[in-house]
């Protein structure tokens, strides 16, 4: 019967509960839960998974703004007398079909994907956040209508609303940042209002009502602080998917138009020579596309860890 | 068991460290105490003081960065410490058992009752249906009526005295030599508690287990053990037989401890608490002599440089403290009596509760028609089980729970909305609360400045200089200090949090405070110094207070008059002394009968049985019939509910026995003492 322990904090390591916590003047180590501990950046850059995911993230930034500059060749440049050739000291990833460099077009095809995917999450967001505290505190019919139609959309698939919407707007950058941030905001609102759930029970939003508090200023001011941590991992996981679906968007030529170069594009026009051997113009946008993915997971995940801790 | 005729527990010279970023942190030193065989050992401390640490170190459970840094430990002869993996398992299952404070947390929720406790004797070594044979028997011995329909049942079936029951069961199936209780009843009523420690009791004897009782509660501690051990920031500081220490403490802390709680006579207009100035040494501190010292009036230099070894000061008891003959006169640390005297006190009504009713969805009653009046200055104080509907009255008063239609509540003559949201800001100012737990109360992403100013500025109205100076007033009637302001409510303490909770319920000056269990969630120190507060800030501001407590002590201090309520009827109401002194309602008699005593001589005078009814479906005639003592013969109480009658001035019952016979009946058994608990 002794396997049912488990139920007691020890004496330090932070149980904010129960009749252990200690009873200093000042507790210096315990934090709530939730709460983004004041020393998160520090445990964050202790881990390496962290540091990697940053490290990639910094890279492609930084392409994305000098990638004009660094970039071997002019990446429209057409060398047609050189086209196809494999990765050489001269072309380090080769060149595509239209002779053009495959390294200088993956360094500069930075620059739409990090623009848009980063705009679109923040304004699902922003627009899920405002969703998922209104349904979450309002509760009651406004939870059970917007609640029906986010689980409505939810169901649709999100590639089939991505066209609706693009064929409507006509493809461009701004299409695509708000055809991304609206289908993610019924996901990041159910989140944000599982979070909002929580936090409704506690007794500081009665002492807010007792105050004579309006809705708005509870929603934003009470609650919206508590649920940050939840939203700031809804927003990296997003990240990572928001990468996916640019880079889907474009693939199927949805996104950024020829022959501006973008990771996706750029697979979709060369991916038929595979079958002809040019192996490297389509696995350099590829492994571009996958690092970007990657770092972004790695930072969610250490996140995640670093706030659950 | 095993035969061996030793000590159940032997723990000598032991230390447990936890490291934290790379530090040890000593949070146990040099602990040494024994359990005999068949001896009901007490540890007894407040939180931080390492009682659970003790517990787990002993069955190798603490978690992964903690250790045993030093000294031994003997269970039933055997060295836990020092065991492998199948060692320590064989140790588990046959010979310790632990049950903890919350039994919802001890039972695995997807398992049926039957199963789990069945399991228990298949690791002994049982056949399936054997197990589910034992399992069953061992749920009679803990005194669960219906054995068979329970094992059918999942945890979360059960209520919370009828869960630690099956927790119990489990720990005692292997019969285990030594068994140690981990704050087992302080998640539960008193009542419930009172049955589940008399169930420990018997079972100890039916059983003849050693028992390691851990809680904060003295007056548990006191019903409950043979001997007690103090622990403080990790030391024992004092030893000896339960009845001599809390008799005669004579280690500074304990005498401290032990004034902090208010005893019968004691009155909020009359008598301070006192209460232990200064805190809790934080784990690894670097004490050089003795660890209550910066805290101890008593302490000389010698103290504060020497480490007081433990002396022998009779009747086998031992006390660590070089001033152990001097500790009984230990100055106080507050001044003994209240600082003025409320003559002016108590006014004409204030608030009027009429038919106050609230149903849940599901039909569930949790307030029946209570009609209540609270006078303008007093602390009318409400006491009931969990779910007699306490809190709900409260909330409804507040307009958090709006209250079915036809309840009025006035304030001052004027009708009051359902809704908070509808209330203007002069009525939301005049009524406020300070509530149970100040880690859901306080937004901790605020400040404590925005905390408390923001009631100063809403509801108070002001605003620069104006709101500058109340809150520098109120910080400092709060006894909270400047440099607290910027901090948020996790980089304090539980008490300094609570004081914080109240200079907001103050802030706007209200008229009536609600205080729902404000220091439940505190220790007895901490709980002495808030129920000062509490007191002080009366007289100054001239607050009515609701007090709402499961701890008829603290209930007893400070209230004016008391109303008692049962499954949301209230079944007396009348003035503190009154109430407590009797004649009262049986279900009065049975909530003040089931607070265990510090004094421990009150022999036990009546029983409740079960729990309270739901109350979706209410029982006919008089509400407390399934559970009173004293039903009457004559079928009355099953068949009609008994009218709120008043028997003596603004002393009501709701009862079919006549006061007189009451007043009879009650004094014919015993003299009620009331020394409380908590």
């Amino acid at each position: 019967m002794t396997d049912i322990a488990g139920n007691a904090a020890p004496l330090e390591p932070g149980g904010p509960l129960g009749t252990l916590g200690p009873a200093g003047d000042m507790v210096t180590v315990a934090t709530p839960v939730t709460a983004v501990p004041r020393s998160a950046w520090r445990l964050l850059l202790r881990r390496p998974t962290f540091i990697i995911g940053a490290v990639i993230i910094v890279f492609w930034v930084f392409c994305a703004i000098f990638g004009h500059a660094i970039a071997p060749y002019n990446p429209l440049e057409q060398q047609l007398l050189f086209n196809n050739t494999g990765p050489s000291s001269a072309h380090w990833f080769g060149t595509d079909t239209l002779g053009r460099d495959v390294l200088s077009r993956v360094l500069v095809g930075a620059r739409d994907i990090l623009v848009v995917t980063p705009l679109a999450t923040i304004l699902g967001t922003i627009l899920g956040t405002a969703l998922g505290l209104a349904m979450g505190y309002l509760g009651g019919p406004f939870d059970l209508v917007v609640g029906r139609f986010v689980e409505a959309v939810l169901a649709l698939p999100a590639v089939i609303i991505a066209f609706l919407f693009i064929v409507a707007l006509g493809p461009s950058t701004t299409t695509l940042i708000v055809v991304i941030g609206l289908i993610f905001t019924p996901l990041i609102a159910r989140t944000v209002r599982a979070a909002v759930l929580t936090e409704r029970n506690l007794d500081y939003l009665s002492s807010a009502r007792l105050l004579g508090e309006r809705p708005l200023r509870i929603m934003f001011r009470e609650i919206l602080p508590n649920v940050m941590p939840a939203i700031l991992v809804e927003f990296t996981v997003r990240l990572g998917y928001a990468v996916f679906a640019v880079a889907t968007l474009s693939f199927l030529g949805f996104g950024v138009q020829p022959p501006t170069p973008d990771w996706g594009s750029d697979i979709a026009a060369d991916y038929s020579g595979l079958l002809a051997g040019y192996w490297w113009q389509v696995l350099f946008p590829a492994l571009a596309i996958a690092s970007l993915v990657t770092a972004v997971n790695l930072i969610t995940d250490s996140i995640e860890q670093v706030l659950n801790s | 068991m095993t035969t061996d005729s030793g000590p159940a527990l032997v723990v000598s010279n032991m230390d447990v460290s936890y490291k934290v970023r790379g530090q040890d942190r000593r949070a146990l030193k040099n602990v040494s105490f024994t359990v005999a065989r068949g001896e009901s050992y007490g540890l007894v401390g407040e939180s931080g003081s390492g009682k659970s640490t003790v517990a787990l170190a002993l069955v190798r459970y603490l978690p992964r960065n903690g250790r045993v840094s030093a000294g031994t430990v003997s269970i039933n002869g055997q060295d836990p410490l020092g065991m492998g993996k199948a060692e320590l398992r064989e140790l588990r299952a046959k010979t310790i058992s632990m049950v903890y404070q919350e039994p919802g947390r001890a039972l695995n929720p997807s398992l049926r009752v039957g199963e789990q406790i069945a399991e228990v004797f298949e690791i002994a070594g049982e056949k399936s249906d054997e197990a589910t044979a034992s399992a069953e028997n061992m749920l009679r011995k803990v005194q669960i009526s219906d054995p068979g329909r329970v094992m059918r049942r999942y945890p979360y079936e059960l209520s919370g005295g009828m869960a630690q029951r099956v927790v119990i069961a489990m720990a005692l199936a292997v019969s285990p030599s030594l068994l140690i209780l981990d704050e087992p009843t302080t998640a539960l009523d008193a009542t419930v508690e009172a049955e589940v420690l008399d169930l420990v009791a018997a079972l100890r004897q039916e059983f003849d287990t050693s028992v390691l009782f851990i809680s904060h509660n003295l007056a548990v501690i006191a019903k409950m053990c043979d001997r007690v051990g103090v622990l403080y920031a990790g030391e024992l500081v004092e030893e000896g037989p339960a009845r001599q220490v809390f008799d005669d403490p004579r280690h500074p802390y304990t005498v401290g401890l032990l004034r902090c709680i208010p005893r019968r006579g004691q009155r909020k207009d009359r008598d301070r608490l006192d209460t232990i100035p200064g805190f809790l040494p934080g784990p690894g501190h670097n004490l050089a002599g003795c660890v209550f010292a910066p805290r101890c009036a008593l302490a000389r230099d010698r103290c504060r440089t020497e480490p007081p070894p433990f002396f022998d000061v009779g009747d086998l008891r031992t006390a660590r403290c070089f001033f152990h003959e001097q500790a009984p006169d230990l100055p106080r640390a507050t001044p003994a009596s209240a600082a003025a005297l409320a003559t002016d006190g108590i006014g004409g009504p204030l608030v009027k509760i009429e038919k106050l009713s609230k149903t849940f969805p599901g039909g569930v009653q949790a307030l029946a028609g209570v009609d209540l009046t609270v006078h303008r200055g007093e602390t009318l104080g409400l006491v009931g089980e969990s779910g007699s509907g306490k809190t709900t009255l409260a909330r409804t008063l507040l307009g958090l729970t709006s209250a079915d239609q036809g309840s009025v509540l006035t304030l001052d003559g004027k009708q009051l909305s359902a809704d908070a949201r509808r209330r203007p800001r002069d009525v939301l100012r005049a009524l406020q609360i300070v509530f149970q737990n100040p880690d859901s109360a306080l937004n901790r992403r605020h400040t404590v400045r925005s905390l408390i100013s923001r009631p100063l500025s809403r509801l108070a109205g002001l605003s620069g200089t104006g709101l500058r100076d109340r809150l520098a007033e109120l910080i400092s009637s709060v006894r909270l200090e400047e440099r607290h302001l910027a901090l948020r409510p996790g980089q304090l303490s539980g008490g300094l949090k609570q004081r914080v909770a109240i200079a907001r319920a103050f802030g706007a000056r209200p008229d009536v405070v609600v205080c729902d269990e404000p220091t439940s969630a505190l220790d007895v120190s901490v709980q002495a110094a808030i129920l000062n507060l509490l007191a002080d800030l009366q007289q100054q501001e001239h607050a009515t207070y609701l007090f709402i407590s499961h701890d008829l002590g603290l209930v007893r201090y400070l209230s004016d008059r008391i109303v008692v309520l049962y499954l949301g009827r209230v079944m007396e109401v009348g003035p503190a002394e009154v109430v407590f002194t009797g004649p009262h309602h049986p279900y009065t008699e049975a909530l003040f009968s089931a607070v265990p005593s510090l004094d421990g001589q009150r022999p036990d005078r009546i029983k409740l049985e079960g729990e309270i009814p739901s109350a979706a479906n209410p029982p006919s005639g008089c509400v407390f019939h399934t559970r009173c003592p004293r039903k009457l013969s004559t079928g009355v109480c099953e068949s009609t509910e008994p009218p709120l009658l008043e028997g003596e001035p603004g002393h009501l019952i709701r009862c079919h026995i006549p006061l007189t016979e009451l007043r009879t009946i009650q004094l014919s058994e015993s003299v009620p003492s009331q020394g409380s608990s908590h």
